[in-house]
């Protein structure tokens, strides 16, 4: 295909650097958004590599106990608020909500634009602390170590979480007007795609969440520097008080993290299984008493440090209410395949993948929730193996399904399809290696944080490895094929799917203003069953 | 179009109530209530809230979903507060 | 290439509905500033409400200790303040309802007179800081204070400094974005058909003031 024969698109509309790094597209910052999380999935996954080395051997023999603490702490810290908070709204959202309800834009282009920028400024904070020196006190900052007693680079790593955190309430609050003042006449909220039900959903919690990780990373950064002793128990003060601050954001913020991806799961379940979604209704709602429910259950956190046991079984009986909603919606999803003509494409295996992992991870939530459970296993690696299963077997999972299958869309190329689901077992493979035997470490008692353990958890720690190698080849696949099939991919057309929603009913790229005509909304979402 | 315009009359009456209403709190600080001194507070400064809101920042002709956003910022804060002190305040109750 | 229409604040003279091209109409585009603006101001109600939480917590565990600290604040320049506040945001609600009416320059005089009682709102502010410092109230080394419940009131004056710097820097940015509206005023931007800046900076400076009302009592009048 020559360039003259490409029909105008977004990607073609204007050139030059100044035409991307200021531009106000959202597709534009979509894929800005793309190429830095990207980056920042690559530096924490070398962390990670490098704790899987360590941990090959009991001895800490590969580095140092306080290199190990910064080690885990920067995994974490780069991990959360820099690729999984942001990946799927920020790329996939960014891209697809003003296609899927119709509009030309965001509410807010400037306020979006400037998201990213944010994001960027925190992320250099960040990496500037981890090059000069890295910060130990673990991603949860729990004071008074990260107040007063540490030595490394908290102010400036606590900088860059403090300003990444703006990034995310404005993208939030662009989704929450966008979605509710710019749909297309006709879309009605009940005919809205699950998708934008999750990121709506998602974007409440990062509007009210964010805020008081912001203060209370706030606290610590005027303790630290002025010594003001907030949560200093020689004044009297409470370090308690910072673990509620931070956790109050900090359990919703994993609800950012899933949420999107269970919106993904609900277009691809649906398309791959040409069936509309069993129980819209349900799974719409559900999102929402996700984003409620998920605020009122932080304490589980806490259950050992020192919370009062009447806090903590107020929290563990509303930690058992938050499963209701997911349970809903892995029992609608598996409704809708049944009876389904599915086809197992990529974009379906990284669904399927998602639906049993995040099972897996969601059941093992229940245990932790449980308090007298949660005493033995608190700080192990079973509380590891649950939130990665959920975090990397879910999420992440999620994010890679969604990017193909919103790729032709996106780039106007297809992915190559044998490799995609070649990789997509090889992730399932070698995700499930890493993290089963991590379940079982955590139960038979290895602590989490540590860079040496006894013996007898050898065999489980040198398979978690191995896993992880394979894991890490599985990542390794699709950027390549991806990258490759920008210049070498089949041109897509407008619906290679024969998908339901108003993304495929324009070209593939997108026109720059992404709709010749503001489209109609007649039907209700996903009625395939209409038009087989 | 904007919010309805609201008339320099009822501007000045809510300004001149508010200033009252601050006569007030400083004198209920005055009056001593023991422990319920910062319930009267926390009321009268309730009641400027209501007052700043609905008159000056044309909260009572906006759409009803502004009313929502509103509302969801304190209820949220009201969460945050009613839960911690679940903890707080429970400390030092020993269970069997 | 496609032409697409300059993006940003309407035009000039904004009497034919213009409106930014994500918009369709420029009812819809006010719509969206105005619940734009108040979940902005949702997020600050929490930002500003962990500090009130923090707070909560202490002062129920050290009530001698908060109320004794409390009575070292000076009540008349709090009054006074608190006062200026309410004030400044009579002012700000006469500027909108200037601009609604297209009058252009009482908009312009009220939003001189809202950052000029703002500017005093800081200048006492600083003082009382100044006056702390010089008391040796200001939490840190140079930390002094008589009686058995220093270490408490210490946390108390943490609380203090806290919660009125942060308000004192959500001033300082509602003064700069009075001084643009003002710019703006003086460059014909607004007329009754559009004003938003105005109105959403406008609920802006009210919100601040609503944080002042309840930071007066719960800093000044503990235990008087």
């Amino acid at each position: 295909m020559t360039h003259a024969d490409v029909p105008e698109n977004y990607l073609t509309a204007s050139w030059g650097w100044r035409s991307w790094l200021l531009t106000r597209d959202h597709k534009r910052i979509a894929l800005l958004y793309l190429i830095s999380i990207t980056l920042f999935f690559i530096v924490g996954g070398f962390f990670a590599l490098l704790i899987r080395l360590e941990l090959l051997t009991p001895a800490g023999d590969l580095v140092q106990a306080e290199t190990y603490n910064k080690l885990f702490t920067m995994h974490g810290l780069i991990m959360i608020f820099f690729f999984l908070i942001p990946s799927i709204p920020s790329v996939l959202g960014n891209f697809l909500i003003p296609l899927m309800i119709g509009a030309r834009d965001l509410a807010f282009p400037r306020l979006n634009l400037l998201s990213w920028y944010i994001y960027i400024i925190g992320g250099v904070f960040t990496l500037a602390a981890v090059v000069t020196g890295g910060v130990d006190t673990g991603w949860t900052f729990y004071t008074p170590y990260s107040s007063t007693y540490a030595n490394s680079n908290v102010i400036l790593t606590a900088l860059g979480v403090f300003i990444t955190g703006f990034s995310s309430i404005l993208t939030g609050l662009n989704f929450i007007v966008t979605i509710h003042k710019m749909r297309a006449p006709g879309l009605t909220w009940f005919r809205l795609p699950l998708f934008v039900w999750a990121h709506y959903a998602t974007s409440l919690i990062m509007v009210l969440g964010t805020p008081v990780l912001a203060i209370s990373i706030t606290l610590i950064l005027l303790e630290r520097a002025f010594h003001i002793g907030i949560f200093d128990p020689k004044l009297g003060g409470d370090p308690l008080l910072f673990q509620h601050l931070f956790w109050f954001y900090s359990h919703p913020a994993v609800y950012i993290m899933i949420l999107p991806g269970m919106g993904v799961v609900s277009e691809i379940v649906t398309c791959y299984s040409r069936k509309k979604i069993f129980g819209y209704t349900f799974v719409a709602l559900s999102s929402l008493a996700i984003a409620a429910l998920g605020f009122m259950v932080w304490g589980h956190h806490m259950f050992v440090s020192g919370q009062s046991p009447f806090a903590g079984m107020v929290f563990s009986m509303l930690s058992f209410l938050v499963a209701i909603p997911s349970g809903i919606k892995v029992f609608n999803w598996t409704a809708t395949l049944y009876k389904g003509s599915i086809s197992f494409d990529a974009p379906m295996l990284y669904a399927l993948g998602f639906i049993g992992l995040f099972t897996i991870g969601g059941l093992t939530g229940l245990f932790l929730a449980t308090l007298a459970v949660d005493v033995h296993v608190h700080d192990t690696y079973f509380v590891i193996a649950h939130f990665h299963y959920i975090m990397v077997g879910g999420a992440v999972m999620a994010y890679f399904g969604g990017i193909h299958f919103w790729w032709p869309k996106i780039t106007g190329r297809l992915y190559p399809e044998v490799w995609a689901r070649i990789a997509a077992l090889i992730v399932f493979i070698g995700f499930n290696l890493t993290f089963f035997p991590q379940f079982l470490l955590g139960y038979l008692g290895m602590p989490r944080r540590y860079h040496a353990y006894p013996e007898e958890f050898q065999v489980w720690n040198v398979m978690s490895t191995a896993g992880a190698s394979i894991l890490g080849l599985g990542y390794l696949i699709p950027i390549i094929y991806l990258l490759w099939s920008l210049r070498y991919g089949r041109v897509a057309t407008a619906n290679p799917w024969n998908a339901m929603g108003l993304e495929w009913e324009t070209p593939s790229p997108p026109p720059e203003t992404n709709f010749a005509a503001t489209p109609i909304v007649k039907e209700e979402a996903y009625s395939y069953d209409i038009h087989t | 179009m904007s919010n309805a315009i609201v008339s320099t009359r009822t501007y000045v009456a809510t300004f001149l109530l508010l200033l009252v209403l601050l006569a007030v709190t400083i004198a209920a600080a005055y009056i001593p209530l023991g422990r319920f001194n910062w319930v009267a507070a926390m009321t009268i400064s309730a009641a400027k809230t209501a007052l700043i809101a609905s008159c000056f920042m044309n909260l009572r002709s906006s759409h009803r979903l502004v009313w929502i956003a509103a509302c969801a910022g304190c209820f949220w804060l009201a969460l945050l507060m009613i839960l911690s002190l679940t903890d707080f305040w429970t400390r030092g109750w020993l269970l069997p | 290439m496609t032409s697409i229409p300059e993006s940003g604040p309407a035009s000039v003279h904004a009497s034919h509905g213009v409106h930014d091209h994500q918009f369709d109409d420029a009812a819809q585009q006010q719509e969206a500033a105005t619940l734009g603006m108040w979940l902005f101001l949702a997020t600050e109600v929490l930002f500003f409400g962990g500090l009130f939480t923090g707070y909560t917590v202490y002062r129920s565990a050290y009530p001698n200790a908060f109320g004794e600290a409390s009575r070292h604040l000076d009540i008349v320049l709090g009054t006074v303040n608190t006062g200026v506040l309410l004030l400044s945001s009579f002012s700000m609600a006469m500027a909108v309802q200037s601009a609604q009416l297209g009058k252009r320059w009482r908009l312009l005089g009220f939003l001189t007179s809202t950052a000029v009682l703002g500017a005093v709102f800081l200048a006492i502010k600083f003082t009382e800081y100044v006056h702390k410092f010089h008391e040796h109230l200001v939490p840190g080394s140079q930390f002094v204070f008589a009686g058995p419940e220093s270490p408490h009131a210490q946390l108390f004056f943490s609380f203090y400094f806290a919660m009125t710097g942060l308000h004192a820097l959500h001033m300082i940015i509602g003064l700069a974005m009075l001084v643009v509206l003002m710019m703006m005023t003086l460059a014909n931007r607004f007329g009754p058909e559009y004003h938003t800046p105005v109105e959403t900076i406008g609920l802006y400076w009210h919100f601040v003031d609503i944080v002042w009302v309840f930071l007066f009592p719960l800093l000044y009048l503990v235990s008087r």
